[in-house]
């Protein structure tokens, strides 16, 4: 399989003080031509906060983008589909079909239907990280979802918070913003500590804040602090895990993936080693978009 | 599939659950609940599947604490009117 | 006799001083993050209010949050009866009533004699109390004070999509640059916080009259949109609805005492 991520952390610097800043990347499988193709296939995610678009040649993937959604969806997806077709040479027109998901989905113009992020992170993680893979779970910017899929990567048992900020990508970029720590470092600075904390105790958001702000008045460093959460943000996932129960493989997709001060507490409290994959774990929900396409189209259901 | 519709929040745990596999798609609940909770149509989260199911609707997923309130007074509760209106039994609330 | 009730709440601290079923003195002060300091700070000023001693109080309630911290107190009220027995001492016709603070919302009924008779909580999320709006006019840039008289200047409700605080400021931020009118903005965020008490409310069952007790109640725009959203002529709230519990404290421990 060919590896393509860049982890963020590899470009530190940060331009401007906006904490919450991650880097955009797109990537070409050296190994594939598109000239050889039956069937080219596209997938768009876009999210709240990041969006990804994923091209697929004959059930491989060809080519990727991830970027920040602006404030526009459609344009969001225009940006995300022409950043992965960048030095590819393929043609937009060549695409046989383009499936939409995300939270934006219904927003995708060139999309010649939508599928439900659900649907499609199971697809995507089936084939990101093999046929073992039973349980997703996808943090995203706005959303955390839980769901278990079968071998062939179709859903048999799911939920989906999107209603509270508590356990997405969302609450910890408030607290990098609160406390000025870039969202790159989080991970690694949450584990900058003399003693594990114990977890912020509320909940929501806006109360965890609100308590932040006490820890450090009462001289917490800032660093304990965002060990504090990212402890707090493990327990809620896990919390949200549970209710579907944990069926072995499990995968994690999505940008919190990335974020280790999270990922390793959340594994230290299940008790479990996640699967790994090369590929860049946002790419999964537009990676099953573009394998439904690619499926859509071999059974003659495609574009007419 | 066992679609669980809701949330989690601070205040705790507001789920519904459908399972699919025994949903068939009759609209009882949807004439049922009072406020406009339930529907039915195809299963957006099994693209292949030609079956009409049950779901929560989009615009009440995020507040189902609160519209299904009234039907959970707290004392005296009588069942749920979705609920008993599903002959196959695959709706249940998580609170 | 006199009483003190001392409400220690989430984001003030409230005493009230109550000579013989009335009331003589006030206190409030921001609670911050020394709850201790804040019951001392606001019972010094309702004591200067009321140009007494502490010698001159007889028995002490505490209530709220951090009821728990007020160290005088020889009850400690549960805060759904502080809100009932307020309500009644304030309006006796009163057979609901609502209390809406920082941190949370309430709901109860009450009989004639001010006993609660069911009731419903919600607390820790933001959606459901004081704290959403508060989050919604750090988004408008707007004073929290101004919101509501705001809100009730515009006839137009958009209907909002998030529920939780976090996601609606970005939602109201999206608004603005869409160059909505931030009258309407304003109305819309009252209508969506007043519909989820409305919702609690409509569990316990809708009984005039209705009273609304609790720091929200000094938002005539959260007032109106509860009016409005549960189809009632007049929602009525005391003078300083904020002091509501401390009251009712005060009250329990005078009845107690």
């Amino acid at each position: 399989m060919a590896g393509g991520i860049k982890m963020p952390g590899e470009e530190k610097k940060q331009q401007k003080q906006e904490f919450w800043r991650w880097t955009e990347s797109n990537w070409k499988n050296p190994d594939l031509d598109w000239n050889d193709a039956k069937i080219v296939t596209a997938g768009i995610d876009v999210g709240s906060v990041s969006s990804q678009a994923v091209i697929v040649t004959d059930g491989r993937i060809f080519a990727y983008s991830n970027m920040r959604t602006g404030s526009d969806s459609p344009e969001s997806a225009r940006n995300a589909l022409n950043y992965a077709l960048k030095g590819t040479g393929l043609p937009e027109d060549r695409i046989d079909y383009c499936i939409g998901t995300g939270y934006g989905r219904v927003n995708v113009p060139m999309a010649d239907r939508s599928i439900t992020e659900i649907a499609c992170h199971a697809r995507g993680a089936h084939f990101l990280y093999g046929p073992e893979v039973r349980t997703v779970l996808d943090v995203g910017g706005q959303d955390c979802k839980a769901i278990h899929c079968d071998g062939k990567g179709k859903v048999t048992d799911f939920l989906m918070n999107d209603k509270c900020a508590a356990g997405t990508g969302r609450g910890m970029e408030v607290f990098a913003d609160l406390l000025s720590v870039p969202i790159i470092e989080v991970g690694d600075r949450s584990f900058d500590i003399e003693k594990e904390p114990e977890p912020v105790s509320s909940t929501c958001v806006v109360y965890a804040k609100t308590e932040a702000t006490g820890l450090l008045r009462s001289g917490w460093k800032v660093n304990e602090v965002l060990a504090a959460y990212c402890s707090a943000m493990a327990e809620r996932i896990y919390s949200l895990i549970e209710r579907i129960g944990v069926e072995e493989r499990f995968a994690i997709t999505g940008g919190m993936a990335k974020n280790k001060g999270v990922i390793d507490r959340l594994m230290k409290i299940m008790n479990i080693e996640p699967m790994k994959t090369e590929w860049d774990t946002q790419i999964a929900g537009a990676a099953g978009a573009a394998l439904f396409a690619n499926t859509l189209v071999a059974k003659g259901k495609g574009r007419k | 599939m066992k679609a669980n519709y809701g949330y989690k929040d601070g205040s705790g745990d507001y789920f519904i659950t459908i399972d699919t596999d025994k949903c068939n798609g009759c609209r009882e609940c949807v004439s049922a609940c009072p406020y406009g909770v339930m529907g039915v149509g195809p299963d957006e989260n099994d693209p292949f599947s030609d079956d009409e199911v049950a779901f929560v609707t989009e615009q009440e997923r995020k507040k189902i604490k609160y519209t299904c309130g009234p039907c959970k007074p707290m004392k005296n509760r009588p069942p749920l009117p979705c609920v008993a209106a599903c002959g196959p039994g695959a709706i249940s609330h998580s609170w | 006799m006199i009483t003190a009730g001392i409400d220690c709440g989430a984001k003030n601290t409230k005493t009230v001083i109550l000579r013989n079923n009335e009331i003589i003195g006030k206190g409030s002060v921001l609670t911050g993050f020394d709850q201790a300091n804040a019951i001392e700070k606001s019972l010094e000023e309702a004591l200067k209010d009321a140009g007494i001693s502490p010698d001159d109080i007889e028995k002490y309630g505490g209530t709220g949050a951090g009821m728990e911290v007020v160290r005088q107190a020889d009850t400690q009220v549960n805060e759904i009866k502080a809100m009932a027995k307020a309500a009644h001492f304030f309006f006796p016709s009163a057979r609901t009533v609502t209390d809406v603070g920082a941190e949370m919302g309430r709901a109860a009924k009450i009989n004639e004699e001010g006993r609660v008779e069911d009731f419903d909580i919600n607390e820790k999320c933001a959606a459901g109390a004081g704290a959403f709006i508060e989050a919604m006019a750090r988004a408008l840039e707007v004073e929290l004070e101004e919101m509501g008289p705001m809100a009730n200047e515009s006839d137009k409700s958009i209907p909002m999509n998030a529920q939780c605080a976090i996601f609606a400021e970005s939602e109201v931020v999206g608004l603005i640059h869409a160059k909505t009118n931030k009258k309407d903005i304003s109305k819309s965020i009252h209508d969506a916080m007043a519909s989820r008490i409305v919702s609690m409310i409509r569990r316990i069952g809708v009984n005039e009259d209705i009273v609304m007790l609790g720091g929200v109640g000094l938002n005539p725009g959260f007032v109106e949109s509860l009016r409005s959203e549960l189809e009632v002529e007049k929602i009525f709230v005391p003078e300083d609805p904020a002091f509501g519990a401390a009251v009712g404290a005060a009250l329990v421990a005078q009845e107690e005492g």
